[in-house]
């Protein structure tokens, strides 16, 4: 299996480097998209597979790489859910790409980094060894790079991929301080040493806390976000669809592995501190998104929250572990790895399905959407679907997975350390208020752009595009129902691996065909397959009911103009306007959202205008005073470019001087 | 007996080459700078003949006659040679003063031998007192390096400071030829290197002195 997925990520390197050197038309796409599509399927079923069966851990070490390490591969449980995961959600964007990218102004500049990012997102996986992992993600992190670079024409491209490419390399250099500090001065980096470490070194807590930092960065917790808004827009559907399906869930497998495999028995403060970036990040994401006009940048804020929601459940699971309660914590895991995949489906539809918006109308603005359910029916079904899933509603998959992690919440009164006993619930209170949140924002989302009347001459024009595209969303869709309603699907897989890892079974009978019970018999339960038949029983008995009853009474009025004669599109709902009160309540405080209003005087004929400011504050108080740091010591330290001779010598003398200063007066 | 005697002598060539490091340091003039250089490579041809014999290497005489012939005779008649037919200003051009550097030089000693003293309590006596006295004659070849303006003083001020890597190296019993041959030849290229790039800055620029190659590069000072 193990040399297998190998030789399956050797394929999709040959097809990346052999992409640019293929006469770029329409076979050339497709055969690409084919190839990539076909690996990830193959490795994801093969994953799937080997993860219910049972399969041993295997290992494989090849004499590759630096002469005196080689290059250590291994296929456990957790990786196998993960490989699952992403290379399921990355087959079926690959549908979607095969259509949607041959309309791009220049496909061909995504073709090559395409395989060669799905092939380290895997190597990441399969890594056994601190340098492989390494490599692996920062081959993750160039190729992933060059696909946001993909319009690269345009400022907003350039600026997100620059911004994105600092946020990588400070992600990296970070971990490799963190493996640094984990194998201690002379230490070993196979993970198999660091694993089975008996004492761990002094430095393992920096460790623990820089290895949050540097996968938190590459993940997009707050306040480590900056770069995600701003990357997955900018980038072509599919890619942001990838970037936030795939390369997200590696960082947080980059977490996992981490935390739960290679450091040792956790302390009780590592799941605190994950549940409340978790919490926070869940909130503030899913506050932001609610008041984005650009649809893919509202997509791209909901990311962040369910990254929170995930981590939240990580360090739940955490949590557990530090008081010894393997059932719950491993509970706890198989939510966060199934929120993970049905977070990989979902997410990816919507941006495919926000790809498809910008195909037909070449909008992003839900200001200037509206009424495109009519116009296109399919996708706008799909964008529903993706919605719900996405609001955490049954019957779809999200709902699943978020209230398995909620249900783990409940019983967090269990654990030992008093601190994570108070404020797990607090942050669960956060954690429930960050997806009611989510609910109005995709309210909002699905509202703005499907419904009501369109606001502008492209909406009113939009032509659905048929074809691979939508077959893809059609795939994705489905994929999303299907897990939602056989949840026994997810969750078997992820049982498996939480099993990897922690070593114990959830309770029996936990996972079934048709009930879930994950606290056992005595806890609460939920029929996937049983909710979505009623929902449907509902659905399609209402209608003929109702009328048959009330046939004879009805009759045709004017429809209530809601108090608004006026006709004009511009009278319905703005994005602006439906996030407003949740803006004043919440924006004030977390964004300093300032509204101004400016009324003309009268007589003036001009309309009056309101304008919103908003900021971030990672940016405006994170990374700008350090962009203005550097740049400060950057232009000071530029004078040592030009001195002379004699002035070199003497710092260099200054230098030596110094150190050997400080040897004398430290040694003993 | 014989071992005090041998220590105490292969000290006071130490000494030796440290004082002349200070004489070098002191000089006013350049042509007393390549005196005192020739003295202090004279001083360090003595340090290691003098090992040789105590250690019983010979090859150590080879490194002796290398410092002596080269260093302590070659070197200074060339560059006194370059001084003449150049036509160069005699008077060493500082960037600090000279009181002041011979403070610095002084607290460098103590700093070297703070510094060698304790690390090196399990080795010979000897061995740490040459190291210490070899790590304060390199650093004083620094500093003369760094706070002397003229080219030519400069290359002096490498040179000594070669001067105690040899003396270093001549008092750790056992180190092979390699090393004494190689920190010659290097010596010996650096110095062929220096003597080309002195004419060739002369043909340009028509002096020696580095300030005003500096002020041609358009820095300030």
């Amino acid at each position: 299996m193990l040399t297998l997925t190998l030789l399956g990520l050797l394929v999709l390197l040959a097809l990346g480097v052999s992409a640019p050197f293929i006469r770029p038309d329409r076979l050339a796409l497709r055969l690409v998209h084919g190839g990539v599509g076909g690996v990830a399927l193959a490795l994801g079923i093969a994953a799937a597979i080997r993860l219910v069966a049972g399969g041993e851990v295997s290992e494989l070490d090849l004499p590759l790489g630096l002469p005196w390490m080689g290059t250590h591969f291994r296929l456990d449980d957790l990786a196998c859910f993960f490989m699952a995961a992403i290379n399921l959600a990355a087959a079926l964007v690959m549908v979607f790409a095969d259509g949607y990218a041959a309309r791009q102004p220049e496909p061909t500049r995504a073709l090559a980094p395409l395989p060669i990012f799905l092939a380290a997102c895997n190597l990441v996986l399969l890594a056994n060894d601190a340098f492989v992992f390494l490599l692996a993600w920062e081959m993750m992190s160039i190729a992933s790079w060059l696909l946001v670079l993909a319009n690269h024409r345009e400022d907003e491209s350039r600026h997100a991929a620059y911004v994105y490419l600092a946020m990588a390399s400070l992600s990296v250099l970070l971990l490799l301080l963190a493996f640094g500090a984990l194998a201690g001065i002379d230490g070993d980096y196979r993970f198999a040493a660091l694993r089975e470490a008996t004492e761990r070194p002094p430095m393992a807590t920096l460790a623990v806390v820089l290895a949050m930092l540097g996968a938190g960065a590459k993940a997009g917790l707050v306040p480590l976000h900056v770069w995600l808004p701003l990357a997955h827009p900018a980038a072509p559907s599919h890619v942001s669809a990838l970037l936030s399906g795939v390369m997200v869930k590696i960082a947080l497998y980059g977490l996992a592995r981490f935390l739960f495999d290679l450091v040792g028995a956790p302390a009780w403060w590592w799941g605190v501190v994950l549940v409340v970036a978790g919490a926070a990040s869940a909130l503030i994401g899913i506050l932001y998104a609610l008041m984005q006009r650009d649809l893919k940048r509202v997509l791209a804020y909901s990311t962040i929250e369910n990254v929170g929601v995930i981590t939240f459940a990580l360090g739940l699971s955490l949590c557990f572990r530090a008081s010894e309660l393997f059932d719950l914590s491993a509970l706890a895991l198989a939510g966060a790895l199934a929120h993970a995949l049905n977070h990989a489906l979902f997410k990816s539809l919507m941006f495919c399905g926000a790809g498809v918006i910008l195909e037909a109308t070449h909008l992003r603005d839900l200001e200037r959407m509206g009424g495109l359910v009519r116009r296109m029916p399919y996708a706008s079904l799909f964008m529903l679907m993706g919605s719900l899933a996405a609001s955490s509603l049954p019957p779809l998959n999200g709902f699943v997975s978020e209230w398995l992690i909620f249900q783990t919440v409940f019983a967090s009164s269990a654990l030992h350390d008093n601190l994570p006993r108070l404020i797990v619930p607090l942050m669960g209170a956060v954690l429930a208020l960050s997806a009611a949140l989510a609910a109005v924002a995709f309210v909002r989302a699905f509202g703005l752009a499907f419904l009501g009347r369109p606001r502008s001459v492209e909406a009113e024009r939009a032509v659905e595009p048929g074809g691979t595209m939508m077959t893809g969303l059609a795939l994705l869709a489905g994929g999303c129902l299907l897990l939602g309603v056989f949840p026994v699907v997810t969750l078997s897989l992820a049982e498996s691996a939480a099993h990897g890892v922690i070593g114990v079974s959830l309770p029996a009978g936990a996972v079934g065909w048709i009930v879930l019970a994950p606290l056992g018999s005595g806890g609460a339960a939920y029929a996937g397959f049983i909710v979505f038949l009623a929902l449907l029983g509902l659905a399609v008995g209402t209608r003929p009911l109702l009328a048959r009853l009330w046939a004879e009474r009805r009759r045709r009025a004017a429809a209530w103009d809601c108090g608004f004669p006026d006709a004009s599109p511009s009278t319905q709902y703005t994005a602006s306007s439906f996030s407003q009160p949740l803006r004043r309540v919440f924006g004030t405080a977390f964004f300093r959202a300032r509204e101004t209003v400016d009324m003309p005087a009268p007589g003036d004929a001009r309309p009056a205008r309101l304008e919103i400011r908003l900021i971030d504050p990672a940016w405006d108080w994170g990374v700008e005073p350090i962009r203005r740091a550097v740049e400060a010591a950057t232009l000071r330290l530029n004078a040592t470019q030009f001195l002379s001779i004699r002035r070199y010598l003497s710092l260099m003398f200054g230098a030596l001087v110094t150190l050997l200063l400080i040897v004398a007066a430290t040694q003993q | 007996m014989f071992a005090t005697i041998a220590y105490d002598l292969s000290h006071m060539a130490g000494a030796m080459v440290l004082l002349a490091g200070f004489v070098v340091l002191y000089q006013r003039r350049v042509l007393g700078v390549l005196r005192a250089f020739a003295a202090q490579s004279i001083a360090v041809a003595g340090a290691a003949a003098w090992q040789a014999y105590s250690q019983e290497a010979p090859h150590l005489y080879v490194t002796a006659a290398i410092a002596l012939l080269l260093k302590g005779i070659a070197a200074p008649i060339a560059l006194n040679r370059i001084v003449r037919r150049l036509d160069i200003h005699r008077t060493v051009e500082t960037a600090v003063g000279i009181g002041a550097t011979m403070l610095a030089g002084v607290g460098l000693v103590v700093l070297a031998t703070l510094l060698v003293l304790p690390v090196t309590v399990s080795s010979a006596a000897l061995t740490r007192e040459t190291l210490a006295i070899a790590l304060s004659v390199v650093l004083i070849g620094f500093l003369m390096m760094i706070t002397r303006r003229n080219a030519i003083t400069q290359v002096v001020g490498f040179m000594s400071l070669e001067n105690g890597l040899v003396l270093a190296a001549v008092g750790v019993k056992g180190m092979p030829l390699v090393v004494e041959m190689s920190v010659a030849f290097s010596l010996l290229i650096a110095f062929i290197l220096f003597g080309m790039f002195f004419f060739r800055i002369r043909e340009r620029f028509d002096t020696l002195d580095l300030q005003s190659i500096e002020s041609f590069r358009g820095e300030r000072r």
